[in-house]
């Protein structure tokens, strides 16, 4: 098998991630396809970096992986904000600004 | 032959990738198309699981346990903690705000994910070199060099951001109290003042037949006053009503009685009379909760 494969792959798995994002519309759903698109990303830099031979590709993962947790974090918290004076946590409720 | 072997994985790696990628593109799948949020959460948890044995296949084993760890371990754990936080049973609503939305979204994600395929499959990718030399090492013992020499600024860069959403974390989820909250001598002055429910509010149950909290206690006349179930099972709908249990009850012995006995007039009249009762205890019920209001 080539290991061009892991990186259709990669592709594919970034495709549904983003397809979701516009699909979805619970906030928490739209933010788990966020969390695979970046998971997808991470497999091609792991692929990238076998294949030059080289670590930089996994250090780049790594710090992919430190981000997406601190992005965790505050997304996670501002939809618990949204959702608490809201109520909701559709994507499409919060449209205060919207003309 | 050994040309092509650099270009090549082993046949078991091979048959690895092919079982479990079509796993991790269901489980994507899935997370994208479940209408509970919770399947969702679970069907990322299994694809972020299956590209953690990718990791470790390809030769980045740190990663593949930092995957498992802090991904299925802490990130989707925060999810479904945010989630039972929510509301469980919230799903998605089918309605359309921007007509034809689903599908011109799909239509995208197909037309973008032909251009990036199209674009990985025409790219000049030749070279496999593989992790040996880099690995030699060690895999951990390699990371932290380049971490600590080339990477050093990014590093500390990192620890700022996580300490900066740390502090954000807490700072959004922090609720604000605008006013103090009533005391319980407060509650009990305030419910004299208004001359409202000065004596406990009555308990739930029928004596001698239901005690369950959720079981509205009976009014003189029969009726059910939801006065006596908590606000949070009021609020949920949660009441179940037994007042008409024994009135059945009562009117399928009778029937049985008079079926039994070959009469055929009276039970029709009992029931009638019975519905009508239970029609005034409704009636009755409406009003009171209409007082509660």
């Amino acid at each position: 098998m080539n290991p061009v494969n892991y990186l259709f792959l990669s592709a594919l798995l970034f495709t549904i991630g983003a397809a979701g994002v516009l699909i979805r519309r619970n906030a928490i759903v739209v933010f788990m396809c966020v969390e695979l698109m970046l998971n997808a990303c991470n497999l091609a830099f792991v692929t990238f970096s076998r294949m030059h031979g080289n670590l930089d590709g996994q250090i780049i993962a790594f710090f992919t992986m430190v981000v997406a947790a601190a992005e965790v974090v505050v997304g996670l918290a501002i939809i618990v904000t949204v959702y608490r004076s809201r109520h909701s946590a559709s994507v499409d409720d919060a449209s205060l600004m919207k003309l | 032959m050994n040309a092509l072997a650099a270009y090549q994985t082993s046949s078991g790696e091979a048959a690895q990738f092919w079982v479990l990628a079509i796993f991790a593109v269901a489980g994507a799948l899935g997370t994208v198309l479940m209408r509970r949020s919770v399947h969702s959460a679970l069907c990322l948890a299994g694809t972020m699981v299956i590209l953690a044995v990718f990791y470790l296949a390809n030769g980045a084993y740190f990663l593949g346990v930092v995957q498992i760890v802090v991904y299925t371990g802490a990130v989707m754990m925060l999810f479904l903690f945010v989630l039972m936080l929510v509301g469980i049973t919230a799903t998605d609503s089918l309605k359309e705000t921007i007509k034809g939305q689903r599908w011109w979204a799909a239509a995208c994600g197909i037309g973008f994910g032909i251009l990036l395929m199209a674009g990985i499959g025409n790219a000049g990718l030749k070279d496999f070199n593989g992790l040996a030399a880099a690995n030699k090492p060690g895999n951990v013992h390699g990371l932290a060099e380049l971490i600590f020499t080339k990477y050093v600024f990014a590093f500390e860069l990192t620890g700022a951001l996580l300490i900066t959403a740390a502090v954000a974390g807490m700072v959004l989820t922090h609720k604000e109290k605008t006013e103090k909250p009533l005391s319980q001598r407060e509650q009990a002055a305030n419910r004299v003042k208004e001359g409202t429910h000065v004596p406990p509010l009555p308990a739930p149950g029928v004596y001698a037949r239901h005690n369950a909290v959720d079981i509205a206690g009976l009014l003189p006349d029969g009726s059910t006053s939801d006065l006596t179930v908590i606000k949070t099972l009021r609020d949920r709908g949660q009441i179940r009503d037994v007042s008409q249990e024994a009135v059945n009850d009562l009117a399928a012995l009778e029937n049985r009685t008079s079926a039994y006995q070959g009469r055929t007039t009276l039970p029709g009249q009992a029931q009638q009379d019975h519905q009508r009762a239970a029609a005034e205890g409704a009636d009755k019920a409406e009003t009171e909760k209409e007082v509660t209001k």
